[in-house]
């Protein structure tokens, strides 16, 4: 991409002064409308919900280590089931992904002082604590709501319905948080980049957002009405989903899907936008093909809204819908694929360093090729018909949605947790953090796609005896994957405060969050930065032209 | 190494590759063993992903782990890598190949798809067969079935019916073997019309043309039988059907794959594919049993799921709370 033009003065501070330097520490429990207090927010409370999703899913484990049930009660089991999916997604990955690497970062990498509406901002976050207090709710209101994360009706609307309505309810504000930030990140990324900053010089990961919040806008609303009608026929006696009084079953699918496809697109893209920041920095290469990742965003966002039918291949669906949803399934593999192929690129001929942060992010990069592969099985209506519904279903989406969001996630802390604190997190503890995540996934996920192949459907306390084995190798997987997490929490509190002082720039980074300092001033810059090299100027000349202030924008190669 | 060319290199290794993913394809060892006339169309295009994928996935690691090792920082060299920025050729080469390939696999599954019957459920069968019986409000000719179903099994005089009909080759036929099946919190009900037979496992001949017309009587179910690789959900008020042909005898599972209460995990039990004398044996057996008693088989359908349950599945009937979840609305 060409090298940007100085094309504006700097700008001057806007009111900065009189605000404190720092914030303190109880202002990150109050309705604060700084974006980094606001990331910040964002992360600290998915991470606890990914501790609270993560023991559920030890607890399931530990139940289907043997064939019968005989560690939770099946009602039980399935509301964990259904809290385990619930909270991993809304309340994990995309509070962790969109709300918390999106607030903090996009203004960083814009050149922004903060979020284009930052009281919006503030209210989007507020609305996630009391949904999960909803949810913790439903379980002491009778028992958690048991219909799985996609509460098909009728079983919704028969099983305990107090925490059904609290479910419904608490996805409706999730639902709500994610239109909010959506319209948020839009704007911002619109109306306020730096002046010299062209669409073609931003970071990608800022693309990735603003296909990500397009996706949002579009597809959110319609889970909203989905859950309104639901809450309305199971406490308001309407009809619209029961069979027997006119309703209709699949239409509530083809409404949850609609939204819930999209989803994990929500899911993946701003992870696909952190690999294309973490990858070229620590290969210290440009990334290859900008152009081609960024469209292919874009690309994944129109096609994304027209497949969810491929999660109904089994269910009411007409010959014709699994055969153009067969073809537009398959078609997402090419934009996919392309991001695949560049980040490999990247890699070659660079000088990788081995850091955490690059280690996460090869390690997405290997799954998600299988996960994507198996993907493509999935989207194939025959085969999808065989194993829908089954554990290999649950190994393909783990692979993409631990291997690929969660690993992901792991590589943006690693990477930005010397600009978002200050401080450096600790390599070695990093590496076994990384060890035994690498081990746990691939030893839990795997087999579950032969479980489901061979026979075993899925949301099950109990099965039949001849999957006894693979199932008992799937929750050690899993207790790996439970120990896991302890290196890393502890890294992250003791680096926090203990860890080795990070300085601007440690990374030697060339996009625009690294021209201020660790952790960021209040407006982020005294005197707004000036664009002179694009994001990704690894190994060209003009990265070592200097900033407007007579200091470098990074630090000058050798 | 120095010496020998890279097109060399690129062709061993592409060969290498090549007869690695085509032996992978055809060894996995993945799939249960086939026993329906749906099941190897299933395999052979499950075959041919492996063996792309296989390849792919060779590939890609391959330079992912090449690059690793081979491009990782030498010690003490804190300089960047070639500012590389993209390679057009390169790009639409890796855009081209993918497309290409999953444009081909989708028109595969397509085919696929119109030769287990994808297109035909609830269709065309039984064309012009007894149409002077009374004529149904509906598009569809269901006329012959719907004499042959039970009281309040009426849904297939909807117009649309889901799930894989007789495939091209025997559409204008009549099905063999006709069985309702019907899914119920946690119990798979199959009937036989015209026979009274009703029962907890399903019986039918090898080599036949089967027909199952699938629908649940309060939440959502799906019929699924791994060694058929079909599956087809149980949906409340909407008809479905599945039509196949054993080719294989034995006892398979039968399992159901939806989400459908608290005991979904149990909702378990067996097809048998007897040879066509020993079905025609168990058919007799059945209606033998069932012939003196006929007022027992009869009040069978005005029975609670409780009741109902008990004939066939003594063990769930027990299990108080799983009939305290089953909605009392039986047919
Ligand atoms: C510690 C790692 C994890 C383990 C051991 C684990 C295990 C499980 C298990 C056993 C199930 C139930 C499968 C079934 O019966 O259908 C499940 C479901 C699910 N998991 Fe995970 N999981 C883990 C992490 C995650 C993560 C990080 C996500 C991310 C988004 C996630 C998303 C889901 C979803 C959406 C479901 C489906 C829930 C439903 O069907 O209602 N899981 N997981
Ligand atoms: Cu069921
Ligand atoms: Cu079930």
């Amino acid at each position: 991409m060409a090298q940007a033009e100085v094309s504006m003065k700097p700008t001057e501070i806007q009111g900065g002064h009189g605000h404190p330097d720092k914030w303190k520490w109880y202002d990150y429990f109050t309705f604060n409308v700084d974006h980094k207090v606001i990331g910040i927010q964002y992360l600290v409370t998915s991470f606890l919900f990914y501790l609270v999703g993560g023991f559920m899913a030890v607890l399931m484990r530990t139940e289907l280590a043997t064939p019968d049930s005989d560690f939770l009660s099946p009602e039980l089991y399935n509301a964990f089931l259904t809290n385990h999916g619930t909270i991993m997604i809304f309340l994990w990955i995309v509070p962790a992904a969109i709300g918390g690497f999106g607030n903090y970062l996009i203004p960083l990498m814009i050149g922004a002082r903060d979020m284009a509406f930052p009281k919006l901002n503030a209210l989007a976050f507020w609305l996630n604590p009391p949904a999960g207090l909803l949810l913790a709710a439903s379980f002491f209101f009778g028992g958690g709501a048991q219909s799985g994360w996609t509460s098909y009706p009728p079983l919704s609307e028969i099983t305990a319905n107090l925490p059904q309505t609290l479910w419904c309810l608490a996805l409706i504000m999730v639902g709500t948080s994610s239109i909010l930030g959506s319209v948020n990140f839009l704007v911002t990324i619109w109306k306020m980049r730096v002046p010299s900053m062209a669409w073609d010089q931003m970071p990608l990961f800022c693309w990735a957002m603003v296909a990500t919040s397009v996706l949002a806008l579009f597809a959110t609303p319609v889970l909203a009405a989905a859950l309104i009608l639901l809450i309305f026929d199971i406490n308001f006696g309407t009809s619209f989903f029961k069979p027997d009084a006119g309703g209709n079953v699949v239409v509530y699918q083809h409404l949850f899907w609609f939204y819930s496809h999209p989803a994990v697109y929500l899911m993946i893209l701003p992870i696909f936008g952190i690999m294309s920041e973490v990858i070229p920095v620590h290969a210290r290469k440009p990334i290859f093909g900008y152009k081609a990742i960024a469209y292919s965003s874009l690309t994944i966002c129109l096609v994304g809204l027209f497949v969810w039918v491929h999660h109904m291949f089994t269910s009411g669906t007409a010959p014709w819908m699994r055969i153009f949803f067969t073809i537009s399934t398959l078609i997402v593999a090419v934009p996919t694929g392309i991001k695949i192929f560049s980040w490999t690129a990247t890699l070659w001929g660079g000088k990788i360093r081995y850091t955490t942060a690059m280690l996460f992010a090869v390690g997405l990069l290997s799954m998600f090729v299988f996960g994507g592969l198996s993907g493509v099985t999935l989207g194939a209506a025959p085969f999808d018909i065989h194993v829908h519904d089954t554990y290999y279903v649950v190994g393909h989406f783990h692979y993409v949605l631990f291997g690929g969001s969660v690993f992901g996630i792991y590589a943006g802390i690693y990477h930005w947790f010397p600009k978002i604190t200050g401080r450096m997190l600790n390599e070695p503890l990093g590496k076994v953090h990384f060890v035994l995540t690498f081990i746990g996934t691939l030893l839990t996920f795997t087999p579950m796609h032969n479980l489901g192949m061979q026979g075993m459907p899925r949301r099950v306390a109990m099965y039949d005896p001849q999957f006894a084995d693979l199932n008992q190798l799937v929750t050690v997987g899993a207790y790996i994957l439970a120990v896991s997490v302890i290196p890393f929490y502890f890294n992250v509190i003791w680096s926090w405060i203990k860890g080795a002082k990070a300085g601007p720039n440690p990374w030697n980074a060339m996009t625009m969050e690294w021209t201020t300092d660790s952790p960021p001033i209040i407006e982020n810059w005294e005197v707004l930065p000036v664009l002179t090299h694009g994001p990704y100027a690894y190994g060209m000349e003009q990265a070592d032209q200097v900033g407007p202030a007579g200091e470098p924008l990074a630090t000058p190669r050798s | 190494m120095k010496q020998i060319p890279a097109p060399f290199w690129t062709l061993v290794l592409g060969i290498a590759v090549t007869l690695i993913s085509l032996w992978v394809g055809q060894n996995h060892h993945l799939l249960p063993v086939q026993a329906s006339e749906q099941a190897p169309l299933v395999d052979d295009l499950f075959n041919v992903m492996v063996t792309i994928g296989t390849a792919l996935f060779i590939v890609v690691q391959g330079a992912i782990v090449y690059s690793l090792i081979r491009f990782r920082q030498p010690k003490g060299d804190d300089t960047d890598g070639l500012p590389i920025e993209g390679n057009l050729p390169l790009e639409a080469f890796w855009t081209a190949i993918p497309a290409v390939i999953v444009v081909g696999l989708g028109l595969y599954s397509v085919v696929v798809f119109q030769e287990m019957g994808g297109f035909s459920p609830g269709g065309h069968h039984g064309q012009g067969a007894m149409m002077a019986m009374a004529p149904q409000p509906s598009v569809i000719d269901v006329a012959p079935l719907i004499a042959q179903t039970e009281a309040g099994e009426d849904v297939y005089s909807k117009t649309q019916v889901y799930g894989f009909g007789a495939s091209p080759l025997v559409q204008m036929n009549q099905p063999d073997v006709t069985v309702n099946v019907t899914g119920m919190q946690y119990a798979w009900i199959f009937r036989y019309p015209g026979t009274g037979i009703t029962d907890g496992e399903l019986h039918i001949p090898v080599g036949q043309d089967v027909q199952l017309k699938i629908e649940a009587q309060d939440v959502i179910h799906s019929f699924w039988v791994p060694q058929f690789r079909l599956k087809q959900d149980a949906l409340p008020g909407e008809p479905a059907e599945l039509r196949f042909v054993a080719t294989r005898e034995g006892t398979y599972p039968v399992v159901c794959a939806e989400l459908c209460g608290a005991y979904h995990g149990g909702m378990r039990t067996q097809v048998i594919v007897h040879s066509a004398e020993d079905y025609a044996a168990w058919v007799a057996s059945r209606v033998a049993e069932a012939a003196p008693t006929t007022a027992v088989a009869q009040s069978a359908v005005d029975a609670t799921d409780a009741e109902y349950l008990a004939k066939i599945a003594p063990e769930l009937a027990k299990a108080s709370v799983q009939i305290a979840q089953s909605t009392p609305t039986h047919p």
